[in-house]
């Protein structure tokens, strides 16, 4: 269930959350499949447009803007082109796609149909991440529902437009999250990155050019094109069209996912929806973004959460997972932890991601556990600024950039404990000592 | 295509539109470093060595990824730029075991030249290196893990170009590792082709592991001794107790026809040459026993008894049985020899293929005979019969790649679904030994298609209208056509535009043999025997009447009309199927390495040096001709070429008139006295002075009679400095021969497979322990797609 | 060798979905490992075949997946999430607990085999942290206690079923 509320809400993806529309007749009930009958009778153009136009930027990490992926898609094409719902949700504090899965897995349909029809594709798969079995089972049934409504398969509603959406699943792998990573993985495959270019909007899933888009984007889009362009980018800032549901975990009161307008305050964001710091303990840092982006410090948080402002801030926006340390947090401890899940999860194909993973968790161990050497922490930086933009894929980044943060903005900790000197945060992250979620 | 213009620090380069930046810089000297960028396999961008700043591009960029354009600014050596290669090799060294000293990749690993040009000299790295033990995958590989860089060079060797897809990358991140087919060892064509390309010391060979330094050999390009491909191989030499032993076979040197290929048997199977049951002194029989005696005494022995026979009995009682594996020099001599010394032309040797009915076929058509280098090339292929992979390894290769990067159409007519049927555009099976059928039947017979199995009469018109279409389409068989269906092959061929062809031998020589005339009614240049004119004038008196082949030979020892027999590196009995009690009466010498079926039954046995031993020259069964170099000796063997020579000289004859040769006024002379060719004095000589060399020649130097062969064979008139150089070159003796119809039945293939070699591979260590490894027969694995 | 006629039923179905046939490898791997406990030998040499794949081929892919195994595991295998956000509520010491509990390290099981323990990478669950998944259960907002009697209803299940 895993449902919150906060008056600040603004319910558009998670508008049918709670209400019981896994059912088909539910969803049809709340608006369900109308955007698509309503694209069915927009030019490609349109549809493209109109979604260009709503602001809507990727929800998977980058936040490229939707309508213009899209419009890169060749209009001819040789080979057939397809559409990648990207649920492969892997991120360390990011849980919204679980939540839309969940709850609304038809509306992730449906942006899958109308992003077919926008770019002239007949075939959708849904790739959802092993782990989320249940929600594979739900998304398969509603798959199966939507075909025996006709909703789905050969001349859909009656339009003459033949669509296929199907269910793919992953088996354990967070670089297969990365988009072309996930094709091959989807193909059968290691899921070890593709060269680019081409990109996968020209050459893409067996060779024929792919539309790869998060599942909360494309959730997203039926609510673009019933209520509007212009009604969906009023909705956050200028160039940052709408809401996004943001997972709000660690350190807070009320840690849950909400859905927000775009430029949503952070420290509102923290203190006001998710209930403070409990306890009474101060604010060390937030991770804005998921585990990939630069940590801001307490005194960074008074920022707009959309793509560009968190961007100026020195962070990104990420994917919407916002993660709370308080003041007894160890910053080293967390750096090793993160660095910890992108060495288990390099796909180890470049030398720099590979071995750097791995070189730069040995020497946050060493150093966490007190036998670090003041020359280590220029070395963690050294090594972390000499993987950044030099990987194949953006995990190697993902990698380096909180590191470096880490140690830039937190540096006294990481001298704090050289020399053999305890980490003087041990007690962190007691069970105990957090108020118990019901 | 169309050229494109960009700028690499500050030079102008063109090239053509589609080229890498990394192939662009390396085009003006720019040397990009790489790990992971192999020509012509597949790119990874993994390694990130060759990263460099290219304008309006914020990240540096990868060279081996990137596609030059129009206007491109690119910096390969400004600070940003060396600074990421250091930092790469620093990553690597992180992980990597500092085992240079005893790695053999020491002094030639790629990892340590980069550690050298652009790594740091402190070590930033204070952890534990991950460890893993080395694994013995097969009789030839092994892998330590630590060394490797993941490059996946060898994954894309072994799959792409090889197409045995024996490796593969498993685990992921920092414990990725290269993994073998079987799980803990390989089963596959134990080529070798990923120790080759390994940059660093991770995967090593069985056959070389921890032996030496490599530089503490000597390294020498000679031509395989294997099949009949002509692959140059590298062998590394070290001296031994006994003279220079061979430790290691590579393909250092890739300018071979071979390119970056080698089989097992070209890299490995060097090993022969130091087996124990090696015969290391001459062996004459003595009560019953074969008993060591001293050279002189076996010379005078052999002279004086074949210049008995000769005298008593004439020449035609004695035969000659001449070798796929010697060299053109020593088969030219043999056939002299028999002819002008023992006035016999009772001479032959194992026939692998219809040379002489190729050579028929093919006269006045001098360019119509394929290189194996046109193989590589060609837009089309059929081929008929054979399976190359096991029998012609590096033709396969050729074909395969062919098809791969160039997008060659192969057609394949088999009556065995080969594994070279995956590239196939066509693949069409025939019922066993129908081969010549359907020769016959693209020759125009088409009642010929009735035996072609059960593809019906349409499909085969059909096929042939669609080959009639290719234009340059190189056809390939083997001894399974003979005679008027090789003029009928060649015949269609004609029909099809710029067609060529080949006509598969199975031994290094096999063609050189058949060139140089080792038949009893061919001279040398598939001269009828009847037609001696040239060799007449310059050889002097020979015998006129076409002599016997191998089986003849054998029916008239038993009938006791043969009196001497003369063996030259070849083993009639074990491979024949000769009867050793037909020879009772008859006296036998043998030239060979080992004590061989027939060495066993000879009155004298020679030891002989192999083609690793000496120097000639080779003809592949395409017909290239290349330069084979000494690189092994051992002591108390001498070369087939010189026990020829010995034992005229025993006979009486008069060495100068079988070899040419001298100091310089001789050589110079030898130059004017040839008439017709005065002009042309002996390059050899010409090119010895020309590079400061001294000009001299003994008795038992083959360059001597290479004069000889150069001016008396068609088609052999090939450029001296580029054979000494080591250069391939086409011989077009098949084109400019005359030839003719012999028996079919006198030919009898080798049907050797990827891990045997006649009798010279029942000595080789390497070759056996693969074949003791291995299941019966290993299932053949679908590629991945 | 065959598989139930559940998974032989979504397997065939799953080939007409893509255009290459190995494309279902990824998800046909965890299906068959869900049946069999493992990808055994014979799995994968089955797979192998039916997908035109070489076994190496297939064996590169199931490592690269930590989902997926070539080993046994225990009946219930306990994964419990440490990365950042459960880290910040606990998840330390709930894997600690675990293997105090159970006896075994990472990647042990149990000497009944009824459990399997290993520490996983964010399982989604961030905001309802700390979380284990038992299998493919989420167990959410976890303490020792709860912890405790996740164990003890496990235990209870498992050992009946093995009466049955
Ligand atoms: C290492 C890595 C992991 C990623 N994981 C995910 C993921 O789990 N889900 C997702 O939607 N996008 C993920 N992405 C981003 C995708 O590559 C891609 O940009 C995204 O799916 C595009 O969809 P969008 O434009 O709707 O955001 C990941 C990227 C990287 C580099
Ligand atoms: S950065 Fe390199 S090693 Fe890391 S996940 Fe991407 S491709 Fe793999
Ligand atoms: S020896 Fe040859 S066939 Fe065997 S693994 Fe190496 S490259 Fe592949
Ligand atoms: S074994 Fe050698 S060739 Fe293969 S990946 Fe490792 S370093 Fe590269
Ligand atoms: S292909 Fe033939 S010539 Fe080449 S290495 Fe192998 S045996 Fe020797
Ligand atoms: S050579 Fe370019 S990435 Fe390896
Ligand atoms: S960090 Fe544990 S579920 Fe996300």
């Amino acid at each position: 269930m895993h449902l919150v509320s906060h008056p600040d809400e603004v319910k558009v993806v998670s508008k049918r959350f709670g209400k019981g529309a896994t059912d088909l007749d539910r969803y049809l009930a709340l608006d369900g499949y109308k955007a698509v009958q309503k694209a069915l009778g927009m030019q490609p153009d349109g549809i493209i447009n109109e979604v260009k136009n709503s602001g809507l930027r990727g929800r998977g990490g980058a936040g490229f803007n939707t309508g213009l992926k899209w419009s890169f898609v060749p209009k001819q094409s040789a080979k057939p082109k397809y559409i990648l719902c990207n649920g492969d949700e892997s991120e360390p504090g990011t849980c919204k796609d679980r939540l839309i899965f969940e709850h609304d897995p038809h509306a992730v349909i449906e942006g899958v149909v109308i992003a077919g029809l926008a770019v002239g594709s007949h075939t959708g798969y849904i790739y959802i991440r092993g782990e989320y079995r249940y929600l594979s089972n739900l998304m398969q049934k509603a798959i199966k529902d939507a075909y025996a409504r006709g909703l789905l398969g050969k001349n859909i509603f009656g339009s003459g437009y033949d669509f296929d959406v199907y269910w793919h699943g992953g088996a354990g792998a967070y670089e297969v999250g990365e988009e072309s990573a996930l094709m091959e993985s989807l193909e059968g495959k290691r899921g070890i990155p593709r060269i680019r270019p081409p990109f996968p909007a020209v050459v893409g899933l067996w060779g024929g050019p792919t539309v790869i888009n998060n599942a909360e984007t494309l959730a997203s889009v039926p609510h673009i094109i019933l209520g509007g362009a212009e009604w969906y980018s009023n909705l956050g800032t200028p160039k940052n069209g709408g809401t996004r549901l943001f997972c709000l975990s660690g350190h807070l009161n009320r840690p849950g996912v909400y859905e927000l307008p775009m430029g949503y305050n952070l420290k509102k964001m923290i203190y006001e929806v998710g209930g403070g710091i409990p306890n009474r303990k101060k604010l060390k840092a937030v991770v804005p973004g998921g585990s990939s982006t630069p940590v801001l410090t307490a005194d960074e948080i008074d920022a707009p959460m959309d793509f560009d402002s968190l961007m100026k801030a020195g962070s990104m926006l990420g994917s919407g997972g916002v993660v709370v340390l308080d003041e007894t947090t160890c910053i080293v401890k967390f750096a090793l932890r993160t660095m910890k899940f992108y060495r288990h999860e390099s796909c180890g194909w470049c030398i720099p991601c590979r071995e750097g993973t791995d070189w730069l968790e040995k020497t946050l161990i060493r150093l966490h556990a007190g036998g670090g050497l003041k020359k280590d922490i220029d070395n963690i930086l050294y090594l972390s600024e000499n993987m950044l933009g030099r990987t194949f894929c953006p995990l190697g980044d993902a990698a380096a950039m909180p590191t470096i943060a880490f140690v830039k903005k937190f540096r006294k900790e990481f001298e704090d404990h050289l020399e053999a000197r305890p980490c003087a945060f041990e007690a962190a992250g007691s069970v105990e000592r957090l108020p118990v979620m019901a | 295509m169309a050229d494109v213009n960009i700028t690499v620090d500050g030079k102008k380069v063109t090239a053509p539109a589609g080229t890498l930046l990394i192939e662009a810089c390396k085009s003006v000297g720019i040397e990009v470093p790489s790990f992971c960028y192999y020509p012509n396999l597949s790119l990874q961008g993994a390694c990130r060595m060759c990263l460099v700043k290219v304008e309006k591009m914020p990240k540096l960029q990868t060279a081996c990824t990137t596609v030059i354009s129009e206007g491109m600014i690119a910096i390969t050596n400004n600070d940003e730029v060396r600074q990421a290669r250091k930092s790469m090799v620093e990553l690597l060294l992180g992980n990597h075991p500092l085992d240079c000293p005893v790695c053999d990749a020491g002094g030639e690993c790629e990892l340590q030249d980069m550690t050298f040009s652009y790594g740091a000299a402190e070590s930033k790295f204070m952890e534990a290196k991950n460890h893993k033990d080395e694994q013995q995958w097969s009789p030839v590989v092994y892998f330590d893990r630590p060394r490797c860089i993941l490059c996946y060079r060898c994954v894309r060797v072994c799959g792409e170009a090889m197409d045995v897809w024996a490796l593969g990358v498993q685990n992921r991140g920092v414990v990725s590792v290269i993994a073998p087919n079987k799980e803990d060892h390989l089963e596959c064509e134990e080529c070798g082709m990923c120790i080759d390309i390994c940059p660093v010391g991770a995967l090593t060979s069985g056959a070389y592991r921890y032996k030496t330094r490599p530089w503490e050999m000597n390294h020498v390009g000679t031509i395989c001794t294997h099949c009949g491909d002509g692959c140059k191989t590298t062998l590394g030499v070290r001296r031994s107790d006994s003279g220079m032993q061979i430790v290691r076979g590579d393909n250092r040197d890739k300018s071979g026809i071979n390119g970056d290929f080698l089989c097992i048997k070209g890299r490995y199977a060097f090993d022969f040459a130091d087996d124990p049951q090696r015969v290391t002194t001459p062996l004459i029989r003595r009560d019953g026993q074969l008993a060591p005696s001293t050279w002189e005494e076996a010379f005078e022995l052999i002279g004086k008894r074949f210049a008995e026979i000769r005298d008593k009995e004439g020449g035609r009682a004695i035969g000659v049985v001449g070798s796929n594996r010697t060299t053109n020099e020593e088969n030219y001599l043999l056939s002299k020899f028999a002819r002008v010394v023992l006035k016999t032309n009772s001479i032959d040797h194992r026939r692998t293929a219809d040379f002489p009915a190729f050579a028929a076929a093919m006269v006045g058509k001098p360019h119509a005979a394929a290189t194996m280098r046109d193989v590589f090339n060609a837009p089309a292929i059929l081929v008929i019969g054979n399976n190359p992979t096991e029998q012609h390894p590096l033709l396969a290769w050729q074909i395969r790649n062919n098809v791969r990067l160039h997008r060659a159409r192969l057609y394949v007519i088999n009556s065995r679904p080969i594994k070279l049927r995956r590239q196939a555009t066509s693949f069409t099976e025939i019922p066993q030994g129908t081969e010549g059928q359907a020769a016959a039947f693209l020759g125009g017979d088409d009642s010929a298609a009735e035996a072609l199995g059960s593809g019906s009469r349409e499909m085969w018109v059909g096929l042939r209208d669609k080959l009639r279409g290719e234009g340059k389409l190189i056809i390939i068989f083997d001894s399974a056509i003979r005679g008027k269906d090789i003029s009928a092959l060649v015949k269609f061929g004609s029909a099809v535009s710029g067609a060529k062809f080949v006509c598969l031998g199975d031994y290094s020589n096999s063609r050189g043999a058949a060139d140089m005339g080792l038949y009893p009614d061919f001279l040398p240049g598939y001269r009828p025997i009847a037609d001696a004119s040239t060799f007449k004038d310059e050889w002097g008196d020979m015998p006129t009447a076409p002599g016997l082949n191998v089986s003849q030979m054998a029916e008239a020892a038993a009938a006791g009309t043969l009196k001497g027999f003369y063996v030259v590196g070849s083993n009639p009995v074990g491979g024949l199927g000769l009867d050793p009690f037909a020879f009772s009466n008859t006296f036998v010498v043998v030239q060979d390495m080992f004590l061989t079926e027939t060495a066993q039954m000879a009155d004298v046995v020679l030891p002989s040096a192999n083609a690793y031993e000496k120097a000639g020259t080779f003809t592949n069964t395409c017909g290239d001709i290349q330069l084979v170099k000494k690189a092994g000796e051992v002591s108390d063997v001498k070369s087939d070429f010189e026990m020829i020579v010995r034992i005229a000289d025993a006979t009486g004859f008069e060495v100068r008139k079988l070899v040419p040769f001298g100091g310089r006024g001789t050589s110079a002379d030898m130059g004017q006295s040839r008439g017709a060719q005065s002009g042309e004095a002996d390059r050899h000589v010409v090119w010895l002075e020309a590079h400061g060399l001294e000009p001299k020649m003994s008795p038992f130097d083959p360059m001597a009679i290479l004069d000889e062969i150069q001016r008396l064979v068609p088609g052999y008139d090939v450029s001296r400095m580029n054979l000494l150089a080591g250069n391939d070159q086409h011989t077009t003796t098949v084109g400019t021969g005359q030839g003719g119809v012999q028996d079919a039945k006198l030919i009898a293939p080798a049907n050797d497979n990827l891990f045997t070699s006649g009798t010279l591979g029942r000595y080789s260590r390497a070759l056996n322990s693969v074949i003791e490894n291995r299941n019966p027969e290993p299932a053949e694995e679908v590629a991945a797609d | 060798m065959r598989f139930s006629d559940e998974f032989e039923g979504r397997f065939s179905e799953m080939l007409s979905h893509y255009p290459t046939k190995r494309s279902v490898l990824v998800p046909t791997l965890l299906y068959a490992q869900d049946e069999v406990g493992y990808l055994s030998d014979e799995v994968i040499a089955e797979l192998a075949t039916r997908l035109d794949l070489t076994e190496l081929e297939v064996r590169n892919v199931i490592s690269y997946y930590s989902m997926l195994t070539t080993k046994a595991r225990g009946k219930y295998n306990v994964q419990v999430c440490t990365n950042i956000s459960c880290m910040l509520r606990g998840a330390e010491e709930i894997f600690e607990h675990c293997k105090k509990r159970l006896g075994v390290g990472p990647h042990g099981t149990t000497p009944d085999n009824l459990f399997s323990l290993e520490e996983v990478e964010c399982i989604g669950a961030c905001s309802w942290a700390p979380a284990v998944q038992v299998n493919y259960d989420f167990h959410e907002n976890l303490t020792v206690d709860k912890m405790d009697q996740l164990f003890d209803e496990c235990k209870k299940e498992g050992t009946q079923l093995r009466n049955l």
